[in-house]
């Protein structure tokens, strides 16, 4: 395949960044769209070039490092799927593919297709837990979990903090992100002692983080490599609006 | 170097508690003078810091990844051992140590193994109560599945991700202490260098991957969870920044390297596409219990669609050989045998390094929409990958590096032969022997650092007593200094070649003379090629860009230089032992069947590796291994 990439240079967060042309010839269909920028980067530094950065570890689509927004879309057009696991298949040949890192307020640009996702580790510090000191648990099969709430459960708990929610909402929002862990957690007979205390400040987190307001128009689930459900969206409003009577009223 | 395994006394199942008893206690309102580092954040390095950040002690944490939720653990898909015998099938602790010890082909340590096992079903609880949503039955208690390696069914799951939701579990702890204060957590930071200060680990070297800026941080103890050295293949299941750095530097330093040859190759991964591929993919072993594998019986066949070879005409080879086990034979053995198929021309799809994984039988059985909900997302993973449907056509598989056995020696309290140098998780040797059976390196990661390190740190910290260096002292200096001369040395490097391409050429090496099979003459071959590789990486290595800014070039060069040197030393230590067992198969040492022949008499001991300065040989040490409570024998799966 013959491609023509578009694609954001920006040498820090406070440099102004721009689009570069390359043009990348021999590209095989069976390549990951990482495995198609290494070889750009191969390219770049045979010709003394600086390689273009991005973020990537695992390559199966777990860890959540991969980020870009490939022509427009968080983790490129296939659904249910990151950037890591896209293939070239997926592209035409001779196709002008744009590469642009995610886009959000709260996640400044670290280097050319890099971003700092920093502050969703600060919504899982602020109330993201248990509270459950290492070798104080019950036997595994003291609290009986119907087989439903463990599988939502786990719908909520696939979410790999890849941040695509985010940069596919205009608002920036990360209420899908929050919604899920929060969730996960809400959902389980283990996180309901402190469930009202654990929305309440995650949602502070986030607020604080600057991510905007969710308005629910459904970008972020769209964008979802692990599809994480809006119904998590609605029940954390839920579970935010109890707590914040129950705070009233005590 | 002495190997004093410091093995408690008494019967197998009193050790652990004995040495509890024995052991020294730091006081509670003592422990925030002491201060500890952990470098890495994944199963083992982030259950470690968020129990010693929970029981009082002063962390500091490391990662290179950007947070410590994205540690490389985070991608084992199959599931947990725990010896709980919830499904009444005959399991015990001595049953789990057994199969361990067994599925090891009788390389370690048995004190080390039975610990394990009796601190497994710890694992399950602790995790249950973090909120881990493990798979569940109808009735509302945990579910279990069978793994290869044993016949009972022990594993814990959460769908495909279950190292994911462990380790997503372990990181809400190290959060809620990051919240606390207790533990300082550094992201996308990376250990270049440790250091020792008379003779006791006390601080480390890093680089900040953003700003570039080469830092020292001093300790009490520092405990290395650094994960594996698969990557030293190049292509392996693991992420693309797994690297050997930290163990390798920390040998540099005199901590001994055990058993380096030890690297296991798992059976069902997704086989290599093209030169372009940058890692291979796993699919769950777990996979194993509903899938056949099978090859053509002719040669001639191999290009046919599968749908066109019928029954008669197929090979289910592991049921074959091994029809008490079948399809679900331990690890080492089911990955020999596909090698065996292809080298004799029955492989099937690209270059014919392929075997199929067939799911039809069970698809009849059970229906497609039971094996949709048990292994939905794999069949949806191999999908994109591949491009085909595996529940109408049959999966096509292929041996790959998976998991690295051999790591930083460790006595009875993960102490290596650096004092106050600890090593949890993948990157010490202790526990899987030869082999690892599935499901059991999320098991031992999470004992090291939930049910391990707290009690043995303890006990080196209460001898030592408080008092970290300073980090800005000379022998810190003299570390730093040097780290900057070898980060200055590749930035100028002015050649031509990336330090992709020199990975990759080890990778070719190591994949063809320290592979599946080894033999002494490729051995041998393979350490001239690897000292010429570096010889011409010295020379021709291309470096772009600054050392003051994110540089993944520069990340790259220094870690494909360790693991230059490393690979080196996987051959040697794999030319030394002169026998097959595990994942380590010598072709001078077979059966008439082409199984692995163990020589106990030689080769019963942990081979550990001394550096003795760059250029210089290393020395190969010896702990011998003692089985008072199983029998060596002859590892059947027949």
């Amino acid at each position: 395949m013959k491609l023509k990439l578009k694609i954001w240079r920006q040498a820090g967060p406070e440099n102004s960044g721009k689009f570069e042309m390359h043009d990348l010839d021999g590209v095989s269909e069976d390549c990951s769209f990482l495995e198609m920028l290494d070889l750009l980067n191969e390219e770049l530094l045979e010709n003394g070039k600086e390689p273009v950065s991005f973020d990537h570890d695992c390559r199966e689509g777990i860890c959540g490092t991969c980020s870009l927004t490939i022509n427009g879309l968080p983790h490129g057009p296939e659904d249910s799927t990151t950037t890591c696991q896209l293939h070239m298949r997926k592209f035409r040949d001779g196709e002008t593919i744009t590469i642009e890192p995610f886009r959000a307020k709260a996640f400044p640009v670290v280097r050319d297709l890099v971003v700092d996702r920093s502050p969703f580790d600060k919504i899982i510090q602020a109330g993201g837990y248990v509270s459950v000191r290492t070798g104080s648990a019950p036997d595994g099969n003291v609290i009986p979990i119907s087989k439903q709430d463990a599988d939502q459960a786990m719908d909520a708990a696939a979410c790999i903090g890849c941040g695509a929610c985010v940069a596919a909402c205009k608002n920036a929002s990360a209420m899908l992100f929050t919604s899920a862990k929060a969730g996960h957690l809400n959902l389980l007979p283990q996180g309901q002692a402190e469930k009202d205390q654990r929305v309440l400040n995650m949602v502070l987190a986030m607020d604080e983080a600057g991510f905007g307001n969710c308005r629910n128009y459904g970008e972020c689930s769209a964008a979802c490599p692990k599809d994480i459900s809006l119904d998590f969206i609605a029940k954390l409003n839920r579970d935010y609006s109890v707590a914040s009577v129950k705070k009233i009223l005590s | 170097m002495i190997l004093d395994a410091k093995i408690p006394a008494g019967t197998l199942s009193e050790k652990w508690d004995n040495h509890r008893f024995s052991m020294k206690l730091v006081n509670p309102a003592n422990k925030r003078k002491y201060r500890i580092i952990v470098v890495g954040s994944g199963l083992a390095g982030g259950s470690a810091a968020a129990t010693l950040g929970e029981l009082g002690y002063n962390v500091n944490c490391f990662c290179y990844q950007d947070s410590p939720r994205r540690a490389h653990s985070i991608a084992a898909q199959g599931g947990i051992n725990g010896a709980k015998n919830y499904q009444n099938d005959g399991d015990s602790i001595h049953r789990l140590f057994y199969d361990t010890v067994k599925g090891g082909d009788f390389r370690s340590r048995e004190a080390n193994v039975y610990r394990l096992a009796q601190v497994s079903g710890n694992i399950i609880d602790q995790c249950v109560a973090q909120g881990v949503p493990f798979a569940r039955e109808y009735g509302g208690l945990l579910a279990n599945r069978s793994f290869g390696g044993a016949q009972v069914s022990r594993t814990f799951y959460a769908r495909g991700q279950t190292g994911q939701q462990l380790l997503l579990g372990a990181y809400s702890s190290l959060s809620r202490q990051i919240a606390s204060g207790q533990v300082k957590m550094h992201n996308r930071h990376e250990m270049l260098d440790l250091v020792v200060v008379n003779g006791h680990a006390k601080g480390i070297i890093t680089r900040n991957l953003i700003t570039g800026a080469i830092e020292s941080w001093s300790a009490d103890a520092v405990i290395l969870a650094t994960g594996g050295y698969g990557n030293a293949y190049f292509l392996s299941t693991n992420a693309t920044g797994c690297n050997v750095t930290a163990a390798f530097r920390a040998y540099k330093r005199g901590a001994g390297f055990a058993n380096p040859c030890y690297t296991q190759i798992h059976p069902t991964c997704i086989p290599v596409a093209g030169d372009h591929q940058s890692k291979l993919t796993l699919m769950s072993e777990s996979l194993r219990n509903d899938g056949r594998v099978w090859v053509p019986k002719d040669p001639a066949d191999c290009n046919k669609s599968p749908d066109r070879i019928p029954e008669e005409a197929r090979d289910y080879y592991l049921e074959r050989k091994y029809p008490s086990f079948g399809n679900l034979a331990p690890r080492d053995i089911s990955s020999r045998s596909a090698k065996e198929a292809c080298d004799n021309g029955l492989g099937v799809g690209p270059g014919g390094r392929g075997v199929y994984l067939d799911f039809s039988d069970a698809i009849d059985r059970f229906g497609e929409s039971m094996i949709r909900e048990r292994y939905g997302n794999l069949f949806q993973m191999y999908e994109r990958i591949t491009g085909e449907n595996a529940y109408s056509r049959p999966m096509r598989i292929y041996p790959a590096i998976h998991y690295t056995m051999g790591g930083l020696w460790v006595d009875y309290n993960l102490m290596s032969t650096l004092p106050g140098c600890f090593v949890l998780g993948e990157a010490n040797f202790s526990d899987h022997g030869a082999n690892r059976l599935g499901a059991s390196a999320l098991m031992q990661g999470l004992s090291d650092g939930y049910f391990v390190i707290p009690y043995t740190v303890a006990n080196y910290l209460a001898e030592e007593g408080a008092g970290a260096p300073d980090p800005d002292g000379p022998i810190f200096k003299e570390a730093i200094d040097q780290v900057r001369e070898r980060v200055a040395g590749y930035l100028s490097s002015g050649g031509k070649r990336s330090s992709r391409s020199y990975h990759k050429e080890l990778g070719h090496i190591m994949w063809e003379f320290a592979g599946m099979a080894r033999n002494a003459s490729g051995l041998q071959k393979a350490i001239g090629l690897i000292q010429d590789l570096k010889e011409d990486f010295s020379q021709n290595l291309a470096v772009p860009g600054k050392g003051e800014h994110l540089n993944a070039e520069l990340e790259r060069a220094s870690r494909t230089e360790d693991f230059l040197d490393f690979g080196e030393l996987l051959c040697r230590d794999a030319l030394e032992r002169d026998e097959s067992c595990g994942g380590h198969f010598r072709e001078e040492h077979q059966t008439a069947e082409g199984e692995a022949l163990r020589d106990d008499e030689n080769f019963s001991h942990a081979a550990v590796w001394e550096h003795n300065g760059q250029g210089k040989e290393p020395t190969r040490h010896k702990e011998d291994l003692h089985f008072e409570n199983v029998k060596l024998a002859v590892r059947s799966y027949k």
